[in-house]
């Protein structure tokens, strides 16, 4: 029998790994893979209650719009991405250090 | 066998996620990040969520790992190996204290979960009780365009035009020419 706290305890590994790879990476596509993992973590605890929940279905539904706006940051956080590398050449976090140009 | 399913996707989910960021490379990086994604699909299997775990395919796999492999072919490849050489040491100060930092934050969830146990909240017993749990045989995908389409209409519609504007605003980001 699978229980709620063996799908809490999995995804808190996987919250955990992705905050690792947020905090210790010196390469912005990988803080981008980090946060994905963390989002990833998130999506299971949203099924994992939502099975519980047949009236409203808001798990399920809200896992879905997890995933879109996951999609969404993806895609506007690689263009600035793209963008900080033409401009400073470089894509460590650590050496981003202006705002003006 | 349910369980031995469950533990093993469990495991190569976690395994997969070390390996992802302990790994030198980025592409090798990248590419077993399709492991964990597919695992994390398998996992969402158990919970009874079918068509949240092939949206989660076709979504990640077809849509977030294609463009961040693209991204990364098209930063510069003797910076990125320069980027690597720099934490070629194996246990950097930053790396240690992002470590231990994660695992005090494990250790606190664990203990979080190890004491929810005890006392399930209430609305799970309510629903265990009525029996409105989903089982393996309710047809999910149309429960779940009825509530779409009724229930959820509002935020359905708000995240619609926010991914409208969110595409707009990355093509807009990411076009060529002086006037960014």
């Amino acid at each position: 029998m699978i229980t709620l706290t063996h799908f809490l305890v999995v995804s808190a590994c996987i919250f955990c790994i992705g905050l690792y790879a947020v905090l210790a990476k010196r390469n912005s596509i990988m803080i981008l893979v980090g946060i994905e993992l963390m989002i990833n973590a998130a999506i299971l605890n949203f099924v994992a209650f939502g099975k519980y929940d047949k009236l409203q279905y808001g798990g399920q539904v809200f896992a879905l719009f997890a995933i879109v706006l996951a999609a969404a940051a993806v895609a506007v956080g690689l263009a600035i991405i793209l963008n900080v590398y033409r401009h400073y050449k470089t894509i460590n976090p650590q050496k981003i250090n202006e705002l003006k140009d | 066998m349910e369980e031995i399913l469950f533990y093993a996707f469990a495991t190569l989910a976690i395994t997969a996620a070390l390996l992802v960021v302990n790994i030198r490379n980025t592409a090798r990086a990248l590419f077993l990040f399709f492991v964990v994604l597919f695992a994390m699909a398998g996992l969402y299997l158990f919970a009874l969520a079918d068509f949240v775990a092939i949206t989660q395919i076709l979504v990640y796999v077809g849509g977030v790992l294609i463009l961040l492999i693209f991204a990364f072919m098209l930063s510069n490849k003797e910076l990125l190996a320069d980027l690597q050489n720099t934490s070629r040491k194996f246990i950097s100060l930053p790396n240690w204290q992002s470590a231990l930092l994660s695992l005090a934050f494990l250790s606190v969830m664990l203990y979080a979960f190890w004491g929810w146990k005890q006392h399930t909240p209430d609305w799970i017993m309510e629903s265990q009780r009525q029996g409105t749990v989903i089982q393996a045989t309710d047809n999910n995908i149309a429960t779940l365009g009825f509530k779409f389409m009724t229930q959820y209409v509002l935020p359905f519609e708000v995240i619609s035009i926010f991914l409208m504007m969110a595409l707009i605003g990355a093509a807009h980001l990411s076009r060529k020419g002086d006037s960014v």
